[in-house]
Order: C-alpha cells, then structure tokens, then sequence
C-alpha cells in the first residue's frame, strides 16, 4: 500500500529515523510480550489488551509528533504510551497497581497518561478520549500555540456516536486534529465486514469534508510518511484529517490466549504476522546498509534489560495506602 | 440593592467571569450568535466574540468532550446543556470522563468544566423537556451539583462553580427564569456545599431542593399565621451535601421534612432522610417525611402537572402531618 513517492520518500529519509522507529517499535514489542507473560503467570492483577502486531501504527505516527502534541488512547493504549515517551518503570509500576505507578494504582492498565509528554490518557470507553483529543486541539488554537492532536482508537470505535461527533465538530471548527484510525479488522471479537459495510474506514471521512488516507499499518515508514504530512498539513492550518492504518494484532481482544471461539483462522493470523512490521523494518535497514543485525539485536538486549528492571521497579514498589483511597476523587 | 432576573443574574454572573479570567470559554447549541434558547446567554457573544463563544452543531457528546480536553489543557470551559433532558446522549462524557479524569490519572490531570443546564416541570414542556435529574449526578464522585433557587444564588453559585476546579453542573431552574429579586452588582461567590438557612424556625424543618425553597417559603408564611415556625434549608448543592447545617437544624427543630421536585424514589431526600436517621435519630419525634414527584414522567397537561409537582399546599400539609405526631 506504499505508494512509489513515498518508497522513494523513504530512501531519503534520515538513518536516525528509521533507527527511532525500530527502537520505538521494540520497546512496545517487548513491554507487551513482559506484561502478557506477567499477567499469564497470575502476577498481575486485572486484564490486559496487548498491542502486539500493530506497533507501526504508533511508532509511525508518534515519530511525527512533538512532545508538546497531544495524544489520546485507547484500552489498547500501551503501545501508544511507550511510544509517546512514557516511562515504562511508572508504566509497570501501574500495571502492579503501586503507587508509584502512573495513576497512583488507581487506573490500571486502561488509564495511562502522563500530560507531560503530551499523552491526555488511555480510555476504557470504546470512543471516549475521542473529543478530548478535540479539546485538546481548540486549547491550542486558542492559546496561538501550533501544536496538533491525535487521537487513537480502533476500527470498531469509528461505529459509535463520541467518534462521528468529534469528527464533524473538528471539521466545522478547522481543528488541528488528525485522527488515527487502527483497523486491526476486529471490534473485539466481530470481524469487520460484520460491523460496518464500508471495506475502508477512510471513506467515513468524507462525510465530514476532511481527507480520508489509508496506509499499510504493518509498515512503520509508510505510517510515519503519511502522518507526517497530515501532521504537518494540520499543524499549518489546514484542518483535521483521518488516516487509517490497516494493521492487526496478534493476540486475542484480551490476554494473550484466552481463544474461548475461533473466530480468527490460524492461517490468517500466520499471514498477518509474515508481514511483521519490526521484522521488515530490520531487513529493509540491513538490506540498506543503515545499521548491521549486530547494531539491531542490541536494541533488543538493551531493551530487554531496561523492561528487566522496569519489572523490577514496579513489582517492588509500595501498594497504595487504603488511607490514601479519596485522593484526587475531588481537587480541593 | 437592584433587583433583576434569575435569568440576568446568570448571565450577569458569565458576562463578568468572562472579563476576570481570559481561560473560559463558552460552548454549546446557539449560545453564540442567538444567545441560547432561553436567552441566557445574551450579548456574551456580541462582547466576547468567536474566539470564546462557540456555537456548536447539536452534539452534546461531542462539544462535552470538547470541554473535557480544553479543560484538561488549561481552559475554564463552560458547556451549555440546553436541558436538563439531554443528559443521556452525553452522559458518558460527564461521568466517566468529567468525572474520573483526576482520580485515574493518579492526579495529573484537573478538568476545571462547567456544565450549565435548564431542568424542571411547570410549563407543559413534556417528559422529554422537564425533569429533575440531579440525583443522578450527586451519586457520581468527583461531580458537584449546583441548583440555584434565587435570582441571588444564580449569580453566586455560578460563579463559584466556574471557579471550581473539579466538573460542575449547575442546573438552572426555568420555571424561575422571570423571577426577581435583589442581586448585587459585583461578583460574588456563594461557597459550593454551603447550605444555606433562608428562614429560621423552632418547630419543624423543611429541606429544599432549587424551585422549592421558594414553595417552602410561602409554605412557611402560612403556617406561620397558625403560629407554626418552620425553619426553611436550603440545600444549594446536593453534591457535596451540607449535612451539617441540616443535622444541627433537625437537632433542634426534631422533625424533618425532604422536598424537591425529582420523584421522590430514589431522589436526593432518599439519601437526605437516612442521613438524618443514622445521625439524629434520638431527636426525632417523627419519622423523616419526603416530598417529591410521583413516579411517573412529567406530564405535558397543566392540570396534571400542577398535581405531579409539589407545592406549597402540599408542603404545609406535610408539615403538620409531622406536627400531629406527639413529641419524644
């Protein structure tokens, strides 16, 4: 789904960026395979909704993104955390339910958000942060600033009211927001064609006079062209825009096995994951001489040894005090 | 001092907020170039312009959420809801996001919003354009509920809602938008879980929700010819309750009696009335008695309307129900 241009775009694009999104895209891969690992193994309280497979999505769009850009996810939000520039010791930490963790153990695996790096939270309602990316956009606008939105969600999201609503109120206000749609084919357990009768979900955006773009969600630099120039088309004034990555993921809705029906054939998921975006981001930078397997598989020990102790960190870390249970329900 | 309009006090409220802090902003369904349906809004748009007064297309969902990231980035926005009715197609919005925003991002996020509406009965709007809702809300932590009962407390508790920091709703009541009475020119702020005691009496107390208190008065008035003192609270926010203010009064007076226009199952003299068991049950020389709507939707026929909503003939028949009982 690479058009040429942007083939050719890619050969001129710096080696740090391809570098930048290979470590982004590992260090998600890593986080989710640790937390399924650690929630499999009884670890860890509560449910998790890996984003295993779908990392050039994030990868490619964050790798656009200024830190002062606000971003909003989604309940398969780690990916997006990691990739934004959270802290994946707070990160554990929360997954835990300590203290330390970004929520205070009080949001868990669904709520991470830092303000600080521009990540206006994870939301456990299908649609819900949508119109706060919105928000977040008309904050900028009117304090002048040139900062953009994006808010992430999935192709079941783009059914429900929070969505359309926040699409058309972007448009009629010229909002800098670019919407990022992942269509992993999936809404939970439905497949798509069961769910909306539109084969792409970019076409939706032409209900509400904004461009619609598809891109191959499985390849890191095809995502980051294409966000690239929505992100700079918006951020110069030109209005809201909807990029849908087509990608998939791995494991199940939630967890890492848990296939109670089979409702995904083996051989689709094996075909999916031929096309593994971090594994063809790799040959593509040997095949270019912009880094040796040698200088790659180093990212993967490093990354392995920071998720080591970022596990360590958040398993250590203290529990909540039940004393502490009312703080921040109210500011006062 | 001047007396003006529940509904100019508001907007008076508005007019100078807007003048004092450069972060509120406001949004909602015409609330900009026509003023809002009830005319609430009037000349904000015409002094504050686009930039901060914001007609949105009819999606309350969307322009809510709006308001929750604007807030979450430093704006003071105040969302207009043009019903107390139409909180179910942006409810999520209110209680999981509004509301939960602070607590499950472990603090590192304030949504400083306002949310303004128009709720009760009384002119034949129908069951879709006339309810009382605000249990609801108060049971929802991290939510404030604000129902003013003056043309004074429209002012005040607006303003102290705005400055708020956490997700207000304040619920104007519409059948008291003509209402007069004397309003100070300059900002004020009435303390949000304050309750406040508009008449004080010996002998029985009536709490009060909004439109009520005005009902309790003249209530009270009546009874007083008859020598009845009744002490009338009322109760400006119910989320947060000033239960305080409500035990000491029941602590002296030694009844109780709950009103406001929300049916009465389930509605905030629920929660008021067990309080006031659980607290002061040794005052009590009768049991706690609430008034409130019948169960049923809010009918469109006046005739059935003025029977659906309390008054003040029924208040001070529930008064001296309350008085027949013999003292402890």
């Amino acid at each position: 789904m690479t058009n040429p241009a942007e083939q050719e775009a890619m050969s001129a694009l710096e080696p740090e960026v391809l570098h930048d999104l290979h470590r982004r895209m590992v260090r998600i891969r890593l986080f989710e395979e640790e937390a399924g690992k650690l929630m499999e193994g009884g670890r860890m309280p509560g449910f998790l909704h890996l984003y295993v497979g779908q990392e050039a999505c994030a990868a490619g769009v964050m790798a656009t993104l200024r830190p002062d850009d606000v971003i909003t996810s989604t309940h398969r939000g780690h990916g997006h955390a990691v990739a934004k520039g959270a802290d994946v010791r707070y990160m554990f930490a929360e997954l835990f339910g300590k203290q330390t963790g970004y929520c205070k153990g009080r949001g868990g695996s669904m709520h991470i958000n830092d303000l600080s790096i521009g990540m206006l939270g994870a939301n456990g309602i299908v649609g819900g942060g949508i119109p706060h990316a919105v928000g977040a956009a008309f904050a900028a606008v009117y304090r002048g600033e040139d900062s953009v939105a994006v808010p992430f969600f999935g192709d079941g999201a783009t059914n429900i009211g929070a969505f359309h609503e926040s699409m058309n109120l972007a448009a009629v206000m010229h909002l800098p927001v670019v919407f990022v749609c992942e269509n992993n084919g999936y809404s939970e357990f439905t497949p798509l064609e069961r769910h909306m009768l539109l084969k792409d979900v970019a076409d939706r955006a032409a209900a509400y006079g904004m461009p619609g773009e598809i891109v191959d969600g499985m390849d890191a630099v095809a995502v980051y062209l294409a966000a690239r120039r929505l992100v700079e088309r918006a951020r110069a004034g030109e209005g809201p825009a909807l990029l849908e990555a087509k990608t998939y993921r791995y494991y199940d809705h939630q967890g890492v096995k848990g296939l109670r029906i089979p409702y995904r054939t083996q051989e689709e998921i094996d075909s999916w994951m031929a096309r593994d975006a971090i594994t063809s981001l790799e040959e593509r930078m040997v095949a270019a001489k912009v880094a040796t397997a040698a200088e790659l598989e180093q990212v993967w020990s490093d990354t392995r040894e920071e998720m080591d102790a970022a596990i360590a960190f958040g398993e250590q870390s203290p529990d909540p005090d039940p004393a502490d249970l009312l703080d921040n329900v109210y500011t006062v | 001092m001047r007396e003006i309009t529940y509904l100019k006090a508001f907007n008076e409220s508005l007019m100078q907020l807007m003048a004092e802090d450069d972060n509120i902003v406001v949004i909602g369904e015409d609330v900009a170039h026509y003023g809002g349906v009830f005319h609430a809004f009037d000349g904000l748009w015409k002094t504050y312009g686009d930039k901060r007064v914001i007609d949105t297309p009819i999606s309350e969902m969307g322009f809510l959420g709006m308001g929750v990231g604007a807030a979450a980035r430093g704006l003071r926005p105040v969302c207009d809801l043009m019903f107390f009715d139409f909180i179910g197609v942006c409810l999520d919005q209110l209680y999981n996001q509004a509301a939960k925003l602070k607590y499950m991002f472990g603090g590192d996020v304030t949504v400083p919003l306002t949310l303004t509406t128009a709720g009760g009965a009384g002119l034949s709007a129908g069951p879709q354009h006339s309810q009382s809702l605000e249990a609801w809300l108060a049971h929802v932590p991290g939510l404030k509920v604000v129902l003013p009962s003056s043309p004074y407390d429209a002012k005040g508790l607006t303003v102290a809602a705005v400055r708020d920091d956490n997700p207000t709703v304040v619920i104007l009541n519409k059948r008291m938008f003509g209402t007069k009475g004397p309003v100070p020119e300059e900002l004020y702020a009435i303390p949000l879980g304050q309750a406040g005691t508009v008449r004080p009496g010996r002998d029985v107390t009536v709490i009060a929700v909004g439109r009520m208190v005005a009902e309790a008065m003249t209530a009270a008035t009546e009874l007083a010819k008859s020598g009845v003192e009744v002490e009338v609270i009322d109760t400006r926010t119910v989320q947060p309750l000033d239960s305080k203010t409500i035990l000491d009064s029941v602590r002296r007076t030694n009844r109780a009696l709950v009103v406001h226009e929300a049916v009465t199952f389930g509605g905030i003299g629920a929660e008021i009335s067990s309080q006031i068991q659980e607290e002061a049950f040794d005052y009590l020389d009768a049991p706690v008695l609430r008034l409130g709507a019948p169960f049923s939707p809010v009918p469109f026929s006046p005739v059935l309307e003025r029977a659906y909503i309390p008054d003040s003939n029924r208040i001070a028949d529930g008064v001296r129900r309350l008085l027949e009982r013999s003292g402890g």
